[in-house]
């Protein structure tokens, strides 16, 4: 019998995750709020997204948010994290973001460009029905104004509630 | 030794009756010799992918049909929990390896058998490894495994003039199970629908939404995925990612999850409930599992006799209440490798390789993306509509195949939104060393 070779593949074939990834950044079609970095342009497994909404609550910020494509894509959706410590009912101090659609709503056929819009609805329209943010979330449906102003506060640098809050000004 | 022979007559009677006789159900190609149960028990080469619930089932099933050249291959050990339904482990077999125990297994219990374990991930191992069965079969609990498995057999088919070469197709049997449910499935890879072409139907992973864990709370399951996805990676309290086979692990995962069900009053944390959310066990049913084996190994057979049409090509199972099966053809996606032909490599440019794609007819692309794999390592060749690629890509354009590293029989990823999937182009270099006279 012919004795069986181990670890010397001869010729690595591309992975099904990155035939999909591949598709998916090729025709990334992003809103013009919004830009990508990729520190590595050899690898479109890890990169950033920018998010700069021009209305709503956040519109004088800048957000940054990293991906992580794991090799289980597209049957499991992409790790997203937001790397800039942001005032919002969805967000979390640690980065953790809600939405749906990348946990429990997630599908094979929704792609990199459907969690950029996901996002960017965020900042459109934070959602204090489903918080993670709970007192983010409270003063929003209580007190639009002071949740302005908290929102304006964070974005510009200082402490809202006993929270300090990076500046992010774009 | 006459008995013995006697009984040994006997024991292969049924299969002779299949596979002597044409029958109604036969294969149309099929002709009944007794050549064929020899090719079974000397030169039919069967490997057995997991050695666990569905390979145990497996290795015995094939085992006793009378396969004798089985490989088995696993990567993990016996643990405790296993021995309730993986019968060719005792309790002394603990912490040994599945696939080793197994094979030892089988080769003790059934004469003549020869079964060969490797103890290692089915990544460890090459084309030149997986080429040598006549047909794999699957008893996995994974979509990666799976999908790696399915992607090294397209990678194995060989097209000659775009036509499949019927020699490099290894006959794929698939089997899966959870809880109460199962399938079994027959892909000839390139010939039927494979498991990419229908990733859609696994069950995706559990997940409870992120705020419901943080907020609101009302299962004990929440509680721990609060734990888990929430304060291990605040508190890092082990410096290191949640590993669910590390006790101490878990231990605090427990610990913290009873503090959190208490605060919201929530009843049913317990350490078991713990293991299984964190390792996302679904408990595992002897009696699926061997059902699902019956039924793949039952395949197995029919691809290497012909005896019968082989299960065309999904079969789903269901015992939860009563038995429920149900078979139906999935249907193949395309994805097609495309061979692309290069007079000359060394003055060929990226850019004109773009070009081509755009503007010859087969292709007709609007903004082709373009990566592949050299050494190993994953490449971006051009990239023109995401800014930051397209700058650091933006030089290859000038640089020939050649000085771009690209070989003869290189493929290459290209992406555009003219096609549903990304292709697979194969650049086939044409020979200078053409007779000249």
């Amino acid at each position: 019998m012919e004795k069986p070779r181990r670890g010397q593949v001869t010729r690595k074939k591309a992975s099904a995750a990155q035939l999909r990834i591949t598709k998916d950044i090729n025709e990334l079609n992003l809103p013009k709020t919004c830009t990508t970095e990729f520190p590595d342009p050899d690898d479109l497994l890890t990169f950033k997204l920018v998010i700069c909404p021009d209305e709503g609550f956040y519109r004088t910020g800048r957000f940054v948010f990293s991906f992580k494509v794991g090799p289980n894509y597209p049957h499991e959706p992409p790790k997203v994290k937001c790397e800039t410590q942001v005032y919002h009912p969805n967000i979390d101090q640690q980065g953790n973001v809600c939405l749906n659609i990348l946990r429990e709503d997630w599908k094979p056929v929704l792609t990199i460009n459907s969690i950029v819009y996901g996002l960017q609805y965020l900042f459109l329209e934070p959602n204090p029905e489903d918080p993670l943010n709970k007192e983010a979330a409270e003063v929003l449906t209580n007190n639009r104004r002071l949740f302005e102003q908290n929102v304006q506060k964070a974005i510009r640098g200082g402490y809202v509630g006993g929270t300090y809050f990076e500046r992010c000004l774009k | 030794m006459g008995d013995c022979q006697e009984s040994n007559q006997k024991r292969w009677a049924h299969l002779r009756k299949v596979l002597e006789r044409p029958g109604p159900f036969s294969h149309p190609e099929f002709e009944p010799s007794s050549e064929i149960l020899d090719f079974i028990m000397t030169s039919c080469k069967i490997l057995v992918i997991g050695a666990g619930g569905l390979g145990c089932e497996l290795l015995k099933d094939l085992a006793l049909m009378g396969f004798k050249q089985i490989h088995v291959i696993d990567m993990d050990t016996i643990d405790l929990s296993n021995l309730n339904r993986q019968f060719l482990f005792r309790h002394k077999d603990i912490g040994s390896s599945k696939a080793e125990t197994a094979a030892a297994f089988i080769n003790k219990r059934i004469a003549g058998c020869q079964v060969t374990p490797h103890f290692c991930k089915i990544q460890d191992y090459d084309e030149a490894f997986y080429k040598q069965f006549h047909i794999i079969v699957c008893g996995l609990d994974s979509i990666v495994a799976r999908r790696w498995i399915n992607g090294m057999l397209v990678s194995l088919l060989n097209y000659e003039d775009g036509i499949l070469d019927q020699q490099s197709v290894i006959p794929l049997v698939d089997g899966g199970t959870e809880g109460f449910k199962g399938n079994a499935r027959v892909i000839l890879p390139g010939m039927s629908a494979c498991v990419e072409c229908t990733l859609d139907l696994y069950p995706p992973q559990v997940n409870y939404p992120l705020c419901t864990i943080a907020n609101t709370p009302r299962l004990p399951e929440h509680c721990i995925e609060y734990v888990k996805v929430i304060l291990w990676p605040k508190e890092n309290p082990f410096n290191t990612e949640l590993d669910g086979d590390d006790t101490q692990h878990i231990s605090w995962v427990y610990e913290k999850s009873m503090e959190r069900a208490l605060q919201f009053n929530i009843p049913g944390v317990t350490y078991r409930l713990v293991q299984g959310v964190v390792k996302h066990i679904i408990p595992a049913v002897a009696s699926t599992n061997a059902a699902i084996a019956g039924v793949c190994a039952t395949e197995v057979f029919k691809i290497a006799t012909s005896c019968c049409v082989p299960l065309n090509n999904y079969m789903v199972f269901n015992d939860v209440d009563g038995i429920y099966t149900y078979t139906y053809e999935a249907e193949k996606r395309r994805t097609s490798t495309q061979l692309l032909e290069i007079k000359d490599p060394d003055t060929m440019k990226l850019k004109q390789l773009l070009e081509l794609l755009s503007e010859s007819a087969s292709y007709q692309m609007k903004s082709p993306g373009l990566t592949t794999i050299i050494d190993g390592k994953n490449k971006t060749l051009y990239m023109s509509t995401i800014k930051s690629i397209e700058e650091r890509t933006r030089d290859n354009l000038n640089k020939t195949l050649v000085e771009l590293g690209l070989k003869d029989g290189q493929d290459i990823l290209v992406a555009d939104v003219t096609s549903p999937s990304t292709l697979v182009i194969k650049l086939k270099y044409q020979t200078n060393d053409v007779e000249m006279t």
